[in-house]
This record gives C-alpha cells, sequence and structure tokens, in this order.
C-alpha cells in the first residue's frame, strides 16, 4: 500500500462489535456478495477494484482509517454495476436525486419509500 | 457515528437522506427493478453477517482442532475443506489457509491491498484491519504492531505475516493455553478470540 504519514498512527483496536456502523452499509455489502453469487463477477476482479477505490481516496487525502472502508466498497460497487452494463451513471444519478426528493417529500417518522412521482421530474 | 446527516434541524418537518443512503438506496431500486438482486436476498445476507457468520465459527474450528489431531492435519492441509466438514459455507473467494502458531514462530494476518479476511469462519473484519496503518505496519514492524494489541513475544519467536488476497485467506491456528488439558471442546471454543485468529492476539488460559 502506499506509504503515507499515517504509516505512523497507532491501530485503534476495538472488541467483538458490531460489524455494521450503519444500515446502509449493511445494503451495500450485501447488493455486492448477492451479485457476485449471482455470477456477475469474480471475487479477485471485486479485490482489485475495491483496492483501487482505496488507493485513489486514500490519494485524494481520505485517512483512511478503516472508517470510510464501506464508502470505498459502494463507490466499488457502483463501477462494477457501470462497467457489468447493469446500468449507467446517468440513471444511477436519476435514482439518487429521486430518492433525496422522496425523502423531502416523507414526514419525520414514516418509511421513505420511493414512487413514480420521485422519477418524473 | 457517521458522515450521513440524518437530521437536518432546520427542517424538522421532513426527512433527509445521507449521500451514502441515497447512493445505496438508488442502486437497491436500480438491480431490484431489473431483477439482478431481490430483497429477501438480501436481507439474508445481512441477517446472516450480523447474527450467524462470525468469529465463533473459527473458535469452533480451533477448539476441535485442540482435541481432535486427526482434524487439525485436515486443517492445517486443507483448511477449505476441514471447515466444510464442520458446515461452515464456502468461502468467497478461493481458499483458506489454516496456519498453526508453535513456540517458534507467530503468525500474523493481513491483508496490504484491500482487506480480505476469511469472512466465513471470522465474520467481516474489524475496522482496524481495514485501517491504512495496520496495513501498512503490520509488514513493517509486526513486533511493534503486536505490542500494540499486549502481545509480547519471545525475541526468539520468529513472526511471520501472511499477506491475504482474494484467491487465499488465512485463519491463525493459536497455540492451546496450558491449563485447559481436560476442558471440554465448548468450553476450549469460548475461550478462542477473533484477534487470536488473526494473529494480534493469543488465548489466555485460565
Amino acid at each position: 500500500m502506499t506509504a503515507t504519514g499515517a504509516d505512523l498512527a497507532s491501530i485503534a483496536r476495538d472488541a467483538e462489535g458490531p460489524v455494521f456502523r450503519e444500515p446502509w452499509e449493511a445494503q451495500s455489502f450485501a447488493m455486492a456478495l448477492a451479485l457476485y453469487r449471482a455470477g456477475l463477477f469474480q471475487w479477485d476482479e471485486w479485490a482489485a477494484m475495491l483496492a483501487e477505490e482505496i488507493a485513489r481516496a486514500q490519494a485524494a487525502g481520505d485517512p483512511d482509517t478503516g472508517r470510510t472502508y464501506y464508502r470505498h466498497w459502494q463507490a466499488t460497487l457502483e463501477r462494477m454495476i457501470v462497467e457489468r452494463g447493469l446500468s449507467d451513471a446517468q440513471t444511477i444519478d436519476r435514482y439518487r436525486g429521486a430518492w433525496t426528493h422522496a425523502a423531502r417529500r416523507t414526514p419525520h417518522g414514516v418509511p421513505i419509500e420511493l414512487a413514480p412521482e420521485d422519477l418524473q421530474r | 457515528m457517521g458522515d450521513d446527516h440524518n437530521h437536518h434541524h432546520e427542517h424538522p418537518d421532513h426527512s433527509e437522506l445521507g449521500e451514502m443512503q441515497s447512493r445505496v438506496r438508488a442502486l437497491e431500486s436500480i438491480l431490484t427493478e431489473k431483477g439482478y438482486v431481490d430483497r429477501r436476498t438480501l436481507d439474508l445476507i445481512v441477517d446472516a453477517y450480523e447474527t450467524k457468520v462470525g468469529p465463533r465459527n473459527g473458535a469452533r474450528i480451533v477448539a476441535r482442532a485442540w482435541v481432535d489431531p486427526e482434524f487439525k492435519a485436515r486443517l492445517l492441509t486443507d483448511a477449505t475443506a476441514a471447515a466444510n466438514s464442520l458446515g461452515f459455507p464456502s468461502p468467497v473467494g478461493a481458499h483458506l489457509i489454516a496456519v498453526e502458531n508453535t513456540p517458534q514462530t507467530h503468525n500474523l494476518v493481513v491483508c496490504t491491498l484491500c482487506s480480505c479476511y476469511p469472512w466465513e469462519v471470522l465474520g467481516l473484519p474489524p475496522v482496524w484491519y481495514k485501517s491504512a496503518p495496520y496495513r501498512s505496519r503490520a509488514v513493517i514492524e509486526p513486533r511493534a504492531v503486536l505490542a500494540e494489541f499486549g502481545v509480547q513475544l519471545p525475541e526468539d519467536t520468529r513472526i511471520r505475516v501472511w499477506d491475504s488476497t482474494a484467491e487465499t485467506r488465512f485463519l491463525v491456528l493459536p497455540t492451546r493455553p496450558p491449563g485447559t488439558e481436560d476442558w471440554s471442546e465448548q468450553r476450549l471454543a469460548d475461550l478462542v478470540t477473533r484477534d487470536s485468529m488473526i494473529g494480534t492476539g493469543l488465548v489466555r488460559g485460565p
């Protein structure tokens, strides 16, 4: 791995704590594993792409303490989905905007659901 | 906690999704609408990794190897098959390799490039395993890293560092602590910690 100032940093240890810090991390993890099991990519291809995303984030200033790991995971997943032709960047952007829109029209305490109107903007 | 902000106090009347939440939900919508994944499968995967797959699986393997020399021999020859024989699923990637600690050699596992890890027997890796300091320092100065984990080894114990890949993952078989000769397999399994199977810990005796 690229040597950085972080090399000298101490390693934050933990107990056998929760595996996912937030629900989106679990969802992102599960999607990648489901696509792998469906045969859409090989695991070595995934690991190579993930390593690239981690290196890229480090180069961009991510201290890479492990806490941003699932951000890199999600970036890898988005890239893999586009690369394998399962979707394209414009569609992913459109759905992202639709979810933001859906959240804004949803009162607090009510589950956020995507409706056709969120995509037709 | 995280980088997402669920609560924008200036807008208490409606919901907000953080950047990561909306990115993840976008992919989920696309992939389920196109039929590449379904929600039930995703829920089952999350549930398995949150509640069923974890370091207790590895601990069972270690305890069995301590009490059953034949199993131990099989584990050290072909850990994938030995783990399967105890009912653990096949790994993501190809091979699981078990490396045995002895008075002469202590084994330490790292993944320098990303975070390859034997999920099926240890669950998902701890945050520190994924951190840049651990990934780089475990290779450069393993003895100092072990000291930070509270592990002091005799000067003449060699430290062997194993760098995981997508194809090859490692499970450390720690040393059985003295004073446990008449212990049951279950009781022994309870002693085995996650860190002892990564090599950043030792199994402490009674």
